[in-house]
């Protein structure tokens, strides 16, 4: 099963200390494949400007770097930054890719003087465009994500080496929030987009276990003909497009996520202060319902932090921390290895109706209940 | 060899090996009780003297003669009216196994007699075809290492389907911000009791059915629902708190709906939902029949119609000029009868249209769902012709029309629900549940509750099937007090309780290898097989061999 490791804390950090966890959860696990995604990135080489976007992805051959480039300068976009890993090749398991690309791009005027949302959409469907002109070239270029603040690094393999590979240990990009996903049953002909965490605008989750009610998911969310609802190479890449929805397109507060994919029962509706609204919502939102065993942990733009269970709760998560510094994952031992000098008294894993939300100050972590009134005046 | 005058034979004559049945009687066991005549619903039988010549040989006097022996034997009539069905009623009393009805291994002749001045063969029952499709449905894609099976026995499953109209998430969020109506959704057991008119059933089997509804609700925790066929509902069910386990039909005929209307105001809570009939997949483009045989007292009260006639409905709702009309006149002036809280959904037969009919409701906001009825499903009297040769399979109508509503993204708006067949072969939970995952919301039985919960012994080998002329030999679909009070209504509330809680053990045990508890795995077809390549590929499910 599936290794998840998330570490968020207010001081930016190296990414390596996120895979050392990874090693720490070694136990039965194969480690075939490794996803990161950072955010509040910094770079020592580079003063970041955070509204900056940053592309990430790999150019599998020279060709595709050059037509990328030619894609993002036909768009107005002047490359700001362009990270070099210290890259060890032998330690790479598969042999195409010819450059891991972190790029930062300064925003064309045009494009800026667009509303948030149009922004955003420009975003996304500038990721959309040049993965679609990956997948039209053969598949010589892999694109994970464009958007301010956010990189993201996919490779096959065991995931100490791909960062060792990737050189992650010199502490020359650094980030607040680190998630990593270190896979099962990979090999190396694997389509990198099946690999977590997934993104959409801004928007990042990642899961372990499998997802029973994956077709029907699969099929409403296609149905609904977003451009973003696409690829599904993975039975995961649901979780992060019903966040999405959710909070994005429902514009609904972050706790209703939980309501969606894991409702509480009609019983348990009927005595809820706002049951009568949680229960069209469920209706409303069926088809989205998660049959797990699986536990999502996910990350928003702001850098909040969450992590929720499926109802059934047969893959348990665990948080502990210290104010400051947070770490989430799939094994309990993998939050010793994040932040060993803790309370581990104080740790938690939570049940099926608790989501764990780690706000932006990372003072706390909040546990809230289903059975809690839910925060939205308008339910009310 | 003598001319055919002598011997009494017409074009019409049938001896009992050209019946489907033959009575076989055994006189060495026959106790002469005279049971099994008294209780055959067709009077196909008959005890009779009989005269057995006994070969006598005098050796001494080197003589042969005869002696003749009188003995009571069984014989078959041949008339129409009264041929054997094979119901078996003569072997249930016997109290010796003297007698039994066993199928003509021959050609039966009898078919080509059946239209005796001029009347084409009309029967209850169901397409006379044994095979199902859906019983070669095999539920594959079962959780191993990767994510653990679930304890059917002990985990807690979330089984129920929702009938009505669903709204799209954000259209939801604005009418409950907006205020304005949200479209009324029931919670409901997936599999409904489908549509049999008080008046197609004996008033013991409706009461019957009813009790066992209701403790399923109120004892056993499953919402199970009932569907009425046309033909109204008795006025005591209607003022009482038992009606929002009913779904009440209104079909070309309106029977029964002077006295609903009559009644709103005096009901204690709403209907579980209206079902408009429009078709029906045992006879497509057909109306509902009561034939007169069943149209006793009661049910002509009921009905409002003189007792004794014939009650055939029209094939098309009088109002049905088109089918925008219709749905926006019948579904919005239903809905608005109960003031917008009640679910009104049509029933159409499953047919190359049914597409049609989908997307007209999907534009509508006042429909609630979809129910198809599919080739196999059964009905109380109809033409055999129009049972056995007309209608659509509902396996791929249904899948075609959810695969319509994902493409558009309305699968979870309009929910379509499935019948004509489930549990056709005993496999009620199997079929049922292979219809959801090809898209179904739920699925309404109707031929199997009454086998399940009343002994019905009518079969796709021609067995009994005579609900339309009032002759049930087992009381269920007659209206003869001697034959329905052969039916203790306590008993067939056991058995609807029993095969409930039978059908959620069985659903249990399907949805638990799939590793799905949480929600009915509605459109799951990557859960599904079958082995037959060309059902597959229509079907768009996985071939597995």
């Amino acid at each position: 099963m599936c290794r998840l490791a998330l570490k968020t804390a207010s001081e930016a950090f190296s990414p390596y200390e996120v895979l050392t966890a990874m090693e720490a959860m070694q136990e039965g696990y194969d480690g075939s494949g490794l996803g990161l995604l950072l955010r509040g990135i910094s770079f020592v080489d580079y003063k970041y400007r955070n509204s900056d976007p940053i592309l990430s992805g790999i150019a599998h051959t020279e060709g595709a770097l050059h037509r990328l480039h030619d894609f993002m300068q036909a768009r107005g976009y002047q490359l700001k930054y362009d990270h070099e890993f210290d890259v060890n090749a032998s330690l790479v398991e598969a042999q195409d890719r010819h450059k891991y690309f972190v790029r930062v791009y300064g925003t064309p005027d045009s494009v800026k003087a667009l509303s948030q949302e149009e922004l955003e959409a420009q975003y996304m469907h500038t990721r959309l465009d040049l993965r679609q002109d990956g997948l039209d070239n053969d598949a010589d270029l892999t694109v994970f994500s464009f958007w301010p603040d956010v990189v993201t690094i996919k490779e096959v393999g065991w995931p100490l080496d791909v960062g060792n590979a990737l050189g992650l240990s010199d502490g020359r990009v650094k980030a607040r929030v680190v998630m990593a996903q270190g896979r099962q049953n990979t090999n190396y002909g694997i389509n990198l987009y099946a690999c977590h965490p997934f993104f959409i605008q801004g928007i990042a989750t990642m899961t372990n276990g499998e997802n029973t009610a994956f077709v029907p998911i699969k099929e409403y969310l296609t149905g609904m003909h977003h451009p973003g609802y696409i690829g599904y190479q993975s039975d995961s890449e649901v979780f992060a497009h019903i966040l999405h929805y959710v909070t994005k397109q429902l514009k609904l507060p972050i706790e209703a996520y939980k309501h969606v994919i894991t409702p509480l029962r009609t019983e348990e509706l009927n005595v809820h202060p706002q049951g009568d609204f949680l229960r069209g919502l469920r209706n409303a939102c069926r088809r989205f319902i998660i049959d797990g065993p699986n536990c999502v942990i996910g990350t928003m733009p702001d850098e909040t932090c969450i992590m929720v269970q499926d109802g059934k709760k047969m893959r348990p998560g665990t948080i502990g921390g210290k104010p400051g510094e947070w770490a989430m994952a799939s094994e309990m031992c993998g939050v010793d290895a994040m932040i060993p000098d803790r309370d581990r008294s104080l740790d938690f894993q939570p049940m099926r109706e608790n989501m764990i939300i780690v706000s932006p100050d990372r003072k706390e972590f909040k546990i809230w209940s289903q059975f809690s009134p839910f925060p939205l005046h308008q339910a009310a | 060899m003598v001319s055919i005058q002598s011997i009494p034979s017409t074009p019409s004559s049938l001896t009992h090996i050209d019946l489907q049945w033959i009575v076989k009687h055994r006189e060495d066991r026959c106790t002469l009780c005279g049971k099994c005549t008294s209780v055959c619903p067709r009077e196909a039988i008959y005890l009779t003297y009989r005269r057995q010549r006994m070969p006598k040989l005098d050796i001494l006097r080197k003589q042969r003669g005869s002696e003749y022996r009188t003995f009571t034997g069984v014989r078959q009539r041949m008339a129409k009216a009264n041929r054997c069905i094979g119901c078996g009623m003569c072997a249930s009393v016997c109290p010796n196994e003297a007698i039994a009805p066993v199928p003509n291994g021959n050609d039966a002749r009898v078919r080509m007699m059946q239209n005796e001045k001029g009347e084409a063969a009309t029967r209850g029952g169901r397409r006379n075809v044994r095979y199902s499709l859906l019983d070669k449905v095999m539920f594959n894609r079962i959780s191993m290492l990767t994510d653990p099976a679930l304890d059917a026995g002990r985990h807690e499953f979330e089984l129920n389907t929702l009938l009505g109209r669903v709204l799209a998430p954000d259209e939801y969020l604005r009418r409950k911000l907006a205020g304005e109506w949200i479209p009324p959704v029931r919670e409901i057991f997936p599999f409904v009791i489908g549509s049999m008119s008080f008046g197609a059933l004996s008033p013991n089997m409706w009461l019957g059915l009813l009790q066992g509804v209701a403790y399923c609700n109120e004892v056993l925790g499953i919402p199970v629902v009932m569907a009425t066929g046309e033909g109204g509902c008795p006025p005591w069910v209607l003022k009482s708190p038992y009606l929002k386990y009913i779904i009440l039909q209104i079909a070309s005929g309106y029977f029964g709906w002077d006295e609903i209307i009559r009644a709103i105001p005096e009901m204690q809570c709403e209907p579980a939902a209206i079902e408009i009939k429009y078709g029906q997949g045992a006879k497509p483009g057909d109306g509902g029949l009561l034939m007169w045989f069943k149209v006793s007292k009661l049910i002509a009260r009921l009905r409002g119609v003189p007792e004794g006639v014939d009650l055939p409905s029209p094939p098309v709702h009088q109002t049905l000029y088109s089918i925008e009309e219709s749905v926006m006149k019948m579904i919005q002036s239903l809905s608005m009868a109960w003031g917008f809280k009640v679910p009104v959904y049509p029933k159409i037969s499953a047919s190359t249209s049914a597409k049609a009919v989908l997307n007209n409701l999907v534009r509508n906001p006042y429909a609630s769902a979809l129910l198809i009825d599919g080739v196999d499903g059964g009905t109380g009297a109809a033409y055999n012709v129009s049972m056995d040769a007309t209608g659509h399979p509902i396996a791929s109508c249904l899948r075609d029309c959810y695969l319509d509503l994902a493409k558009q993204g309305k699968q979870n708006e309009i929910p379509i629900f499935a019948a004509g067949g489930v549990g056709k072969n005993g496999n009620v939970t199997q079929n049922g549940m292979a219809l959801i995952m090809m898209g179904a919301s739920g699925v309404h039985i109707g031929k199997y509750i009454m086998q399940s919960a009343a002994g019905c012994l009518g079969s796709e080998r021609n067995r009994c099937n005579v609900c339309n002329i009032g002759i049930c030999p087992k009381g269920i679909t007659s209206q003869n007090p001697k034959l329905y009070r052969r039916l203790d209504p306590d008993k067939v509330a056991e058995r609807v309780a029993d095969t409930f809680m039978a059908i959620r053990t069985e659903m249990k045990k399907i949805m638990a290898p799939l590793g799905r508890s949480q929600s009915l795995p509605i459109g799951m077809s990557d859960a599904i097989g079958i082995e037959d390549a060309d059902a597959a590929k229509r079907l768009n499910i996985k071939y597995i061999c």
